[in-house]
This record gives C-alpha cells, structure tokens and sequence, in this order.
C-alpha cells in the first residue's frame, strides 16, 4: 500500500491538494500515481496568471511509459509553478508529496475544497484500482 | 493463472513490480526503469528472460529443416560454436516470428523463440518438421538469464563452471559454447556486450543470486524495451508481424537470397516484392522537441500539413523516450522515398521529428547526432 498523508486531500484522477491557508493550494500527484507511470521524463505545466475550471487539463506528466494530464481541483489561477521540474522530473518520482509538486493556484471558491476526498477515501480507490 | 519462471520468487523479494507480459508474470521494473536502463549501459545487469522458448532442432536432416524454415541460411553457420538472427517466414513472407539460431553440436541446433509466439512457432515448426528426419523439442525445462553490459562478460565469468568459462571468454560475438544442459552465447537485446545463459530451470536461482553478489543488477522488461529500441533491435508483434515482410521492417539483411536455389518458404513473395520495389521502409527517428513517440503514432511528410492522422502513411512501430539520449526515439514504417524531416502526431499536435541512421546507440556511444 503506498503513502497516503492524512493531511492532505485528494481527487480521483490521483491529484493531492495541500491547503495552504493563504486562499491559495498546491497541487501535485500522489505516491500510487508516480509508481503507476513510472519514471517521469517531461513534465509540462502551465503558465502563471493562467485560470482553469475544476477537472480542466492543466498539466501533462509524461513517463517512460505513457502520458497522463494532471487537472484542476478546483477553480482558481496558477500562481507559481515548480520551475525545478522542467531539468528534473524524477523529482516527482522521488518525493511526489514534497518537492515534486506540481503547481499552486487560487481557491475561487472554497466550498469546492470540501468536494475532494480524504485521505480515507482516496485509499480505498487506490485499493480498487491495485486488484 | 498466468505463468511463472524459476525465478518468479526472487523479483517479488527484489520489490518488482510484475505485469502480465504474454501469460507470464514479469517483472517490469525493480525500481527506477531509467536507472536500469543506465546500469547497463554503464556496468553490468542481468534480465530473467525464461519465459522465452529455447527450441531444439536436431536429426540428420536439421540443418535441411532450417534452410527451408528459416529466411536466413545456416549453411553461414556450419561451423559448431557459431550464431545469427533471423525471421521465420509465412508463405506471403510475412513474419511469423523472428529469432537467433544456435549451431550448438553436429546435427543439434537451438533456435529461441519469443514468448508470445511460442505454441504457434512449434506447430509451424513440427508441421514443416514431417518431411525431414530432425525431431523438433520445446525446451521447457530451461531457464535464460541475459547479462548484458560492458562488465557483463567480466563478471560472469566466475560464476560459471571453470571449463564453460573459460570457453565462454573465448567466444567472439554470435558464437556459443555448450555444456550438458548448459548454453552460453555472446549474444543480446540491449547493444550491449554480453551473455545469454541457457540453463537448467533448478539452477536459475542459484546463479541469479550468484550473479547479484557479484554485483550484477536485476534490471526488468521497461528497460529492456528502452535498451533494445535505442540499440534499433526490432520487437516482434510492433515492429514486424505476420503481414508486414522483413524488406520493409528493416531486416532485409538477415534475408539470405543467395544461393538462388535455396528454397525457403517465404522466398517467391519476397523476391515479388523486391522485383517491383518496397513500398515502404523502416526508419530511425528522432523528436527533435520534448514529448515521447509512442507506438502507432501516425507519421507525415514534412509540412504536409493536409494530412490527418488517418491518412498519414508513416507509422510508429516502437517509441519511447530514450534515456542515453534524453530526448525521444523510434522505428517508424514510412514511403519509400521519404527522407530527411517528418512529423509525428503527438497528443493532437504533429511535431517535427528527423529521419536518422540506427543503432541510435552502440556499445555505451550514442550513434546520431542531437
């Protein structure tokens, strides 16, 4: 069974979402999903100053082994992304809760934050998925 | 249930992740598949390949049975100890699989097959077998470990008999040595340097943990695809399969059209399409942005800009982001006459991609220019 923090939210489509208590959350993928791809070699992000829609593509991670697009968890716009990960996206693979995150964006609307899964709901979709 | 090879136990206690390859349960990492990817090319490391299928092939008339089977001709190799690739024809020389032949005594070949082609291989095999005296034997009983890289050969040494090493350290590439069960070719998948090791399933624990503590990585199947694409080795059922023929797989080479009286099965459609010219030819290529070619992508003209992916006429066969190279690579069947730049459909954009001789990289060098 792979890390999945308490403190964290999640969205089916194996996004985390950290609430950052500034009106903004940063937003990367989770553990299973990292071991999933396999070694990531591009990852593509958006440009800051950008608004996306909740389930918007926003981003692509791209492995060895196939591509996969990473999407809005709630509306908002991109305020910063992680510049690191254009030279190096094994970060994700080796720290994907930490230094591979992906992007922070505004919360246009906080009432979207209590749509996403708990730690507790997000396993067992990983538990689905793993059988 | 799928299949397991003797040495299914020790990739779970390595921590591999296993994926269903063929019916087999194999491991498709350890870990990291860029990070295996790089020890071969970089050391040594070693493959479970078992689940491939070594095929004895021996009686008086052997060698008659595969002049006539195989597109390649063994009378090239009729010195014992000798070794080659090449594609098993259907009658429309199409390709039913394709393989290394080992001479390993007088009248004894082994031939190894792939996995996915095996049940169907043997019936060809024994069906076209009824007209020659030559028993044809599937060689369940063996495990194969492939060691490849540039200490491969070094390390492998001391874990082999004293007699099969030393032989073994004999071999040039494409040469074999055998003993009892045991078979050693210097031979591979990756473009490495290296051994393929034919040996008794009961023993392929024991010499995999050998070859572990004398610091050969176990490296899995993702690396092995990355390793052997970069090497411009084709993979049976993406590269070529039972419509496509070797001419316009890249493998024209390993046909053997002379002498012109050897008839093998496959040769009267091949010599038809020689005489009216390939249509279409396999090529090297390499993405010139970011992105990864992947297997099917469609493939255009440079700047044709009018063509949709349905009716492009190039194809990726094998893609991949290739490690050594950090960038993108693949074999792609394409017109005949197409040369120089192409674009590549990638996730609805068509991206620029140049045409370029393979081996993309051989013996550690990278081969082309990025």
């Amino acid at each position: 069974m792979s890390d999945i923090p308490n403190e964290l939210s999640y969205t089916k489509s194996h996004e985390w979402v950290a609430n950052d208590g500034d009106g903004t959350v940063t937003v990367g993928i989770t553990e299973y999903a990292q071991g999933s791809l396999g070694d990531l070699v591009f990852v593509e992000l958006p440009e800051t100053g950008t608004k996306f829609a909740v389930g918007d593509p926003v981003a692509v991670v791209e492995s060895v082994k196939a591509a996969s697009d990473i999407y809005a968890p709630v509306d908002g716009e991109i305020v910063e992304v992680n510049e690191e990960l254009a030279d190096s996206p094994e970060r994700v693979n080796e720290d994907p809760f930490g230094e591979g995150w992906l992007f922070k964006m505004t919360v246009d609307n906080t009432e979207q934050l209590s749509d996403l899964l708990d730690a507790e709901a997000y396993g067992d979709i990983v538990e689905a998925e793993e059988d | 249930m799928a299949n397991q090879t003797p040495l299914y136990d020790e990739h779970v206690a390595a921590g591999a992740k296993l994926v269903d390859f063929a019916g087999w349960d194999m491991p498709i990492n350890y870990g990291s598949q860029i990070a295996e990817h790089n020890t071969v090319r970089e050391s040594a490391g070693m493959f479970d390949v078992s689940h491939m299928r070594p095929v004895d092939i021996e009686g008086a008339e052997a060698r008659d049975l595969l002049r006539h089977v195989l597109a390649n001709d063994v009378a090239k190799i009729d010195e014992v100890g000798r070794a080659f690739y090449t594609c098993m024809l259907n009658t429309r020389g199409g390709v039913i699989d394709d393989l290394i032949v080992y001479h390993l005594g007088e009248n004894w070949y082994r031939i190894v097959v792939n996995a996915a082609t095996a049940t169907k291989d043997m019936a060809w095999i024994t069906s076209q077998a009824e007209e020659f005296d030559a028993s044809v034997t599937s060689r369940d009983d063996l495990a194969i470990i492939a060691v490849q890289g540039p200490k491969a050969r070094e390390l492998t040494k001391d874990i082999l008999d004293d007699d099969l090493a030393a032989e073994a350290m004999e071999l040039k590439p494409f040469r074999a040595a055998a003993a009892g069960k045991w078979s050693v070719g210097r031979t591979g998948y990756t473009g490495e340097d290296g051994f393929e090791i034919v040996l008794p399933d009961d023993s392929a624990v024991e010499i995999w943990r050998a070859l572990q503590d004398v610091g050969v990585a176990p490296i899995g199947l993702g690396a092995r695809d990355t390793l052997r694409l970069e090497a411009g080795l084709n993979l049976y059922g993406q590269d070529m399969d039972e419509d496509t023929s070797p001419l316009e797989s890249g493998l024209g080479w390993t046909v053997a059209f002379e002498p012109a009286d050897r008839e093998f099965i496959g040769r009267n459609s091949l010599e038809h399409i020689r005489e009216h010219g390939e249509a279409k030819k396999m090529v090297g290529l390499l993405l010139e942005g970011r992105g990864v070619m992947r297997h099917g992508a469609a493939v255009r003209a440079a700047g044709d800009e009018a063509t949709e992916a349905e009716d492009a006429a190039g194809e990726v066969t094998s893609g991949s982001f290739a490690p050594t190279l950090g960038r993108s690579i693949a074999l792609a069947r394409v017109p005949a006459d197409w040369s120089d730049t192409v674009e590549v459909l990638l996730r609805g954009k068509w991206v620029s991609a140049r045409i370029v001789k393979y081996p993309f990289v051989r013996n550690g060098k990278i081969r082309v220019d990025i």
